[in-house]
């Protein structure tokens, strides 16, 4: 398993891993010991939420909002919250969270068992996709572990759900830990927090926990003395596709994007890159300059995302595999709303013909209509990120699409997909 | 009055109930079927309400002039319980509970804004018990059905509902049942594609 | 007051788009599309009917935002 090493100052959460971490004694050498007292003041709960806030910590499950709100949030709501740890990592392309969990998981167990004693939360829920049976058997061995740590801790539990793509929706985690079924929930008043039943919940990604271990042993200062300032500290990133060395990478936020697939070794020739996650935005090449933060990704219309970074060469063709990525999205909602429902289905037919037909003008016209239709919608995003995927590929690779429709389908297509799909979304492109 | 008008009342009423009840049916279906139409789709459902509530009321004076009929011996406990009627047993108890579930269904949408929407259509989907029961009745009771004209009545109401139904069965326009969750190969990790080599094609 | 619509209840009856023209459209799918979400005060009668027509009560008047 490959840990690429940009710049050895910025292995945090990554540092001094060696083969699996879920041996509690050796984390607590490596990181030092927990920073919870015996007993708990209320001073104590202020101290940590002031450092989280203080850090600038922002959510590293993809919606970017600053970590400490939704902690203040929960604390406000009283006591006997459940804080939900969401490792379910939808997207295919990342491995950040099951690398997470993996190596380091005692990282992860720590930020979770702080924050629910910083916010009065009684239960810790650890949710993992159900297929991940040995890490599900690793993190209970973990948890054993940690029964002779010094302080009263939390109730903490690990719960296998169903992984679906949008399972780690927050509103969809919430509903399958209350047992009925993995669906994201219409919740506009955001002010307003999800429930347990009668309990308020808490979700954070793991890695964000992780994050928050750090900084409540080394402090806001030390967080802060790294990245970018509107979203300091380092993150994780899963780099696969045209690249000779995929992995994971810890990296500072603000690093610009061709430095960070520098380390993954990609091909001489690079065309683009989808920058986030299957819901994000093709970024060019010639933009590769551009920082890994969120204004910067923001003016090329991309956000940091899932941390998810998937290469594509210059002889594939972007059309293609944005096509198999709309169509595997497609299968993916939920299947309660209609503009997504219907729509993502029909866009995925759009494309379909644009790459294996011979597309017209007002073909790529009903297209962009139909993305601008669906995006806003649905319970939750996930149509708007099928949609920004889209839009970004007509855009990016504008010049494919010049050529499907003079010529039809060009010889990129003819190459497999490298986009991870289950393989039966990958059908290959007849010859014209 | 005569003594038998009562008793022709009920038997009238019991008719014109059963074609209004198939007209209810067949327009229920169109609406959950989704059905296209030049005319506005609310059109329709305020059209299948408006209907079901006369059927109703042709349904209450059906049951009231039989009930107040001295010919037949049924009592007023056969109203809402079956199978306490001493004419005919087994007929009106058809009758009884056909009624029974018209009433729940008529209560349930006269006050469908106060109820959570999936109780309400819990009770509504009962609704199709409606249809076969009122025809069972008819059957069962006669006298009527021994005319050709209520056999060629009973056929064409059953083409009607039948074949909505059967539209509706094939066309399958509910679009969160005809659609099946992905069933997903186990996601094959990230992590051990990338350790296999697999991660990169 | 201001519509807004589940979109995981609704089902595309299209009742609301029928009584409520005026603010609300249907997308190729027959799905409602909100053209407006503040109701004026004239249509709002059309808007509690429209509300109270939805087969799913998918359909929803909620208060302005703050």
């Amino acid at each position: 398993m490959t840990v690429l090493d940009v710049r050895p100052s910025t292995t945090r959460l990554l540092y001094g891993l060696a083969g699996t971490g879920a041996d509690l004694t050796t984390h607590l050498a490596t990181h030092g010991p927990l920073p919870v007292p015996s007993r708990l003041r209320p001073q104590w709960q202020e101290a940590v939420l002031h450092e989280v806030e203080s850090s600038g910590l922002t959510g590293r499950g993809g919606a970017g909002f600053p970590a400490y709100r939704k902690m203040r949030a929960a604390r406000r709501s009283g006591p006997g919250a459940v804080l939900l740890v969401n490792a379910m990592e939808g997207e295919p392309a990342s491995g950040k969270d099951e690398y997470l969990l993996t190596f380091a998981p005692h990282l992860v167990l720590d930020g979770a068992e702080l924050v629910a004693l910083a916010v009065g939360a009684s239960t810790v829920v650890i949710c993992v996709p159900a297929e991940r049976r040995a890490q599900i058997a690793d993190l209970k061995r973990a948890l054993g572990q940690r029964l002779s740590l010094p302080y009263e801790r939390p109730n903490c539990r690990v719960k296998a759900l169903p992984g679906h793509y949008v399972s780690g929706e927050e509103s969809a985690l919430v509903s399958a830990v209350a047992g009925k079924e993995s669906v994201p929930q219409f919740h506009p008043d955001k002010s307003v927090g999800l429930r347990l039943g009668r309990q308020p919940v808490l979700v954070h990604n793991a890695e964000t926990l992780g994050h928050v271990a750090l900084i409540c042993r080394h402090g806001a200062h030390w967080f802060r003395q790294v990245g970018a300032p509107e979203a300091p500290g380092t993150s994780l990133v899963t780099i696969s596709g045209a690249v000779r060395q995929p992995g994971i990478l810890e990296v500072e936020t603000g690093l610009p994007l061709g430095d960070m697939i520098a380390a993954a070794r990609p091909v001489p020739d690079v065309q683009a890159v989808l920058v986030g996650g299957y819901g994000g935005t093709w970024v060019s090449a010639r933009n590769l300059s551009v920082p890994f933060g969120p204004q910067s990704l923001k003016a090329v219309g991309a956000s940091m995302g899932a941390g998810v970074l998937f290469v594509l060469a210059r002889g594939s063709c972007g059309l293609f595999e944005t096509e198999i990525i709309a169509r595997y999205l497609a299968g993916e909602g939920a299947g309660q709303c209609g503009p997504c429902l219907f729509g993502l289905p029909a866009i995925a037919d759009d494309l379909a013909l644009i790459v294996r037909g011979q597309p017209q003008p007002r073909d790529l016209e009903r297209l962009r209509t139909r993305c601008g239709l669906v995006a806003g919608r649905g319970a939750c995003g996930h149509p708007d990120g099928a949609a920004r995927l889209v839009n970004s590929a007509l855009g990016v690779f504008q010049g494919d699409a010049n050529y499907h429709m003079r010529f039809g389908p060009c010889p990129g297509c003819r190459l497999p997909a490298t986009a991870p799909v289950p393989s039966r979304f990958t059908r290959k492109v007849e010859p014209a | 009055m005569q003594q038998a008008d009562l008793w022709y009342l009920s038997r009238a009423t019991g008719v014109v109930a059963l074609v209004l009840l198939t007209a209810t049916t067949f327009l229920g279906v169109l609406v959950a079927g989704r059905a296209k139409s030049k005319l506005p789709s609310f059109a329709r459902a305020d059209a299948h309400r408006y209907i079901s509530v006369v059927t109703v009321a042709f349904v209450a004076v059906h049951v009231v002039t039989a009930l107040l009929d001295p010919y037949v011996n049924i009592g007023w406990a056969a109203v809402v319980t079956p199978l306490t009627s001493s004419y005919e047993r087994a007929g009106i108890a058809i009758g009884t509970v056909g009624a029974d579930v018209l009433l729940a269904v008529g209560i349930s949408s006269a006050l469908r804004t106060r109820l959570p929407a999936r109780a309400w259509r819990a009770v509504h989907w009962a609704a199709y018990l409606c249809w076969p029961t009122a025809v069972a009745h008819a059957l069962a009771m006669g006298p009527d059905t021994r005319f050709a004209w209520a056999r060629c009545l009973l056929a064409a109401c059953a083409f009607v509902v039948l074949g909505g139904i059967a539209w509706r069965m094939a066309g399958a326009v509910n679009a969160r049942s005809a659609r099946p969750r992905t069933e997903l190969e186990p996601r094959r990790s990230l992590l051990a594609a990338i350790s296999t080599g697999d991660a990169t094609k | 007051m201001r519509l807004q619509v589940d979109p995981s209840a609704c089902d595309g009856f299209g009742f609301c788009i029928d009584l409520l023209g005026e603010l609300l459209a249907g997308d190729e799918w027959g799905f409602p599309i909100v053209k407006q979400a503040n109701v004026p005060p004239e249509l709002d009668s059309y808007a509690r009917q429209a509300v109270k027509a939805c087969p799913r009560k998918a359909l929803q008047l909620v208060p302005q935002r703050a």
